[in-house]
């Protein structure tokens, strides 16, 4: 009985070794394969593992703007060309603005967009994202990829523009998204020009930073 | 009658406050070439918020507030199920198979097991909503938007909606119900179920927009396109208005 139970014993070790070998096997080749990682598959990986954190978490389902706003800046701006999204929304005043002046308008177009984004996070319950097909070769340097919000009532078309950024992060980074057809860098382009062309890009850093001040001040 | 009445002496109310706003703001800093009409638009924008803040949103929210969930889908489903039918018409002329199909399917059965609408059962079965008016007929036909314009109470449109409106309106099947009571019961209900809706996602706008007219105007303009390419609208130049200093 004493040695049946011990070999029982040395193989439940043994399976359990194995398996946690095998695990640290698969993170480890999923870390080597995340330099060649393809652009709608890091998209699908970024889209569902914020999903799941929020469905997961009571505190982020009830709409905990703080929490919301740390997931956002943890998970995906990593991902994102957040200079480029700036210089293309500011437009050609971008080039006229001083170092100290771009530093500004990106820290708080930032906050504005980091916060509206967990806004819109805040209204997660059941969805799902599903990717459709992408129509890009191997060598292109911008990418499409294109998903849908699935949930309660009509899906929510939700699509990314990428860049090839060879040795950077991923790989590939995000430097626009397009909300049921509507891209976010288009949006804030006019908006932008009507502040610079009535006050100056210092004016434009002072409207952002009243924005985020109200924001932040309704919680 | 009363209705367009009550239409004529806002369309006055409206046209008094775009000449305020006119006298504010007489010339608008940097045009827009989609949108000639922007400080009478900006006036119309105006009133449109005020009457939301004073009255629909309020109504709105409690009506968010005090009816159960199930209640709110079931009178979602409802209208969704009155849209259908309009698109089935749309679809069909605008020669699209598969949408007129599905449409068809979705009003076929979610009027008789879906109890008139009220269930959504076509979605659960899978069978995707195509919405479809006239508006988007034209532009599918290849009738351009025309400039954009903010009607009083009904909000942004382009010329080529407006134009598209009284027909639109015909195919709305709450506008045929004889009696007026419920007509306008109806409509009501509609309106205050649709801002229900939209009270999260309008708190977002209010958030992210510096100018919240420009921010709809161009959300609008792109999400009009969007739908008559079908989600694949060809790059455009988006630098208009930026580099004319």
């Amino acid at each position: 009985m004493d040695v049946l139970e011990y070999k029982a014993l040395m193989k439940r070790q043994f399976l359990r070794t194995l398996g946690w070998t095998l695990l640290m096997a698969v993170g480890l080749s999923g870390a080597a394969m995340a330099e060649d990682e393809a652009p709608d598959v890091m998209i699908k990986r970024l889209s569902v593992d914020v999903l799941d954190t929020i469905k997961a978490d009571k505190a982020l389902r009830s709409g905990d703007m703080t929490k919301l706003v740390a997931l956002v800046d943890e998970r995906i701006m990593p991902s994102v060309n957040f200079q480029r999204m700036t210089a293309s929304a500011v437009g050609p005043a971008w080039r006229q603005a001083t170092p100290e002046q771009q530093k500004r308008l990106q820290d708080e177009f930032k906050i504005l967009l980091v916060r509206t984004y967990a806004g819109a996070l805040a209204q997660v319950s059941t969805q799902t994202v599903a990717m459709k097909p992408l129509r890009a070769s191997p060598d292109d340097k911008e990418v499409l990829v294109r998903t849908e919000i699935r949930g309660v009532g009509d899906p929510i078309q939700l699509d990314y523009r990428l860049e090839k950024t060879p040795g950077l992060g991923t790989g590939w980074r995000i430097y626009n998204l397009n909300v049921l057809g509507v891209w976010l860098v288009e949006t804030y382009k006019s908006q932008f020009a009507q502040e610079i062309n009535a006050k100056g890009l210092d004016g434009l850093i002072v409207s952002l930073s009243d924005r985020n001040k109200a924001n932040s001040k309704k919680g | 009658m009363t209705l367009q009445g009550a239409g004529v002496r806002c369309a006055r109310l409206t046209v008094l406050a775009g000449l305020a706003m006119l006298q504010a703001c007489a010339t608008v800093a940097n045009p827009d070439p989609r949108d000639p009409l922007e400080s009478f638009n900006r006036g119309v924008f105006g009133f449109n918020d005020a009457v939301d803040r004073a009255v629909v949103k309020p109504v709105a929210t409690a009506y968010r507030d005090i009816t159960p969930q199930w209640i709110r889908t079931g009178v979602g489903n409802f209208f969704g199920n009155l849209t259908d039918v309009w698109s089935v018409f749309n679809n069909a002329i605008q020669l699209r198979g598969q949408d007129t199909g599905d449409s068809m399917g979705r009003v076929m059965i979610n009027t008789t097991i879906g109890l008139g609408g009220l269930i959504d059962v076509a979605s659960d079965l899978n069978i995707e909503r195509h919405t479809s008016d006239f508006g988007l007929t034209l532009g599918r036909w290849g009738v351009g938007p025309g400039p954009y314009i903010v009607l009083p109470l009904l909000g942004p449109y382009t010329l080529r909606e407006v134009v598209a409106l009284p027909l639109d309106q015909q195919g709305n099947l709450v506008n045929q119900i004889p009696d007026e009571g419920t007509r306008t019961g109806l409509t009501v209900l509609n309106v205050v179920d649709l801002r229900a809706q939209y009270l999260r996602a309008g708190e977002v706008v209010e958030g992210a927009a510096l100018d919240k007219y420009s921010f709809t105007r161009d959300s609008y303009l792109q999400r009009q396109r969007n739908r008559v390419y079908d989600g694949n609208p060809p790059e455009e130049d988006t630098d208009f208005g930026t580099d004319t200093k």
